[in-house]
């Protein structure tokens, strides 16, 4: 076995959109992870790096990066998983978002627009009431259940050309949450956000390009939660049901 | 109409025109196959589709299904590319719409009407 370069050489973004990589030399490890190179960079070479993480095992969602062209969780990411077929690290903020400093992006698009497609569970009853009965393997439980896992880190958004190409499209993990939400028979808010998913910039927005599934660290198939959206908003505007809200 | 609507309409009219144009295409492509095996001639072909209402209403409804699928499918291509103006979308749609039925339905005639060859 060839003997393993003891010095990672590290390009890192630095400033804002219109930053620029910064090279750093940071020591090889076993069973390093991307963000360890990070925080070697803040913590040893560069006190003024901005990066953001919590909880470090892949539950938090708060360190998800651009890792040589692809959005990753940097705490799951080892750094010999990435660096195959060359030895070039380049780390860079998450993509589709506006940068705020360094490897930090601006995740308000993102989290405004989770709000835009009514991502918000709307009670239908209140604690004084009997709790409502469903059953785990009825079909809309099940739907939600394979979708319901999302934790909000935004890779899926990063990775989405049509977030790219139409800055007003809400995005997989805000529709797959809407989803989850319309397969919830607890929520009051199934028909205005159907609505707000039918609208401009909604599920038919999305291609199918299903990069959100190729990327998703949980796994999951925003695509096939965007698919179930468009059919629920022709199954309503067959029935009439997909009216403009009066004003 | 209301944009949730519009959307709406345009994303069942392209699945309905696509559930339409599948059979119609394994149909033509498998009767290329058949036609052509035994080496049949242009002339021969042509004896046998022009003046036949059958054929005419296939590749007529053929027509009109890709012109309804391609004009929404342009629409989309021209909304993340080109501008998401309503208008200027609109145009995009009804001319490409139009000049691909104009187009196929010259090439059905071409086919279909009976003249001298």
């Amino acid at each position: 076995m060839p003997a393993r370069k003891s010095v990672l050489n590290v390009n890192v973004w630095r400033g804002r959109a219109d930053g620029d990589y910064q090279s750093f030399d940071v020591p090889r490890q076993d069973n390093q992870t991307v963000l360890d190179v990070v925080t070697y960079i803040q913590r040893h070479l560069d006190p003024t790096l901005s990066y953001r993480f919590a909880c470090r095992v892949g539950v938090c969602g708060s360190c998800a990066m651009t890792v040589n062209g692809r959005p990753r969780w940097t705490c799951r990411t080892h750094v010999s998983r990435v660096m195959t077929g060359g030895d070039r690290l380049e780390i860079g903020p998450l993509g589709n978002l506006p940068v705020i400093k360094d490897l930090a992006a601006d995740m308000r698009p993102f989290f405004d627009k989770w709000q835009r497609a009514g991502g918000k569970f709307e009670a239908s009853t209140d604690r004084h009431k009997p709790m409502a009965a469903i059953a785990p393997d009825s079909p809309k439980r099940a739907a939600a259940s394979k979708a319901i896992e999302c934790i909000n880190c935004g890779i899926c958004y990063a990775a989405c050309d049509s977030v790219r190409w139409n800055p007003d499209y809400l995005g997989p993990a805000a529709l797959n949450r809407a989803w989850t939400l319309q397969n919830d028979e607890r929520d009051a808010g199934h028909a205005a956000r159907l609505r707000a998913v039918a609208a401009d910039g909604g599920c038919h927005s999305c291609h199918s390009h299903q990069s959100c599934e190729a990327h998703c660290p949980a796994n999951l198939n925003p695509t096939e939660s965007i698919v179930g959206l468009k059919r629920m908003t022709v199954q309503a505007y067959i029935r009439g049901e997909l009216e403009a809200e009066v004003e | 109409m209301s944009s949730l609507r519009l959307t709406t309409r345009l994303y069942l009219l392209q699945r309905l025109t696509a559930a339409i144009m599948a059979p119609l295409i394994l149909v033509h492509i498998a009767l290329i196959f058949y036609a052509t095996h035994d080496g049949l001639t242009a002339a021969e072909i042509l004896d046998r589709t022009r003046g036949s209402t059958l054929w005419f209403g296939f590749y007529q409804l053929f027509v009109i299904s890709a012109a309804i699928h391609g004009a929404i499918g342009l629409r989309s291509v021209a909304k993340d590319w080109v501008t998401p103006r309503p208008a200027a979308l609109h145009t995009v749609m009804w001319l490409s719409g139009l000049a691909l039925l104009l187009l196929g339905t010259r090439a059905v005639i071409a086919v279909i009407a009976p003249g001298a060859h």
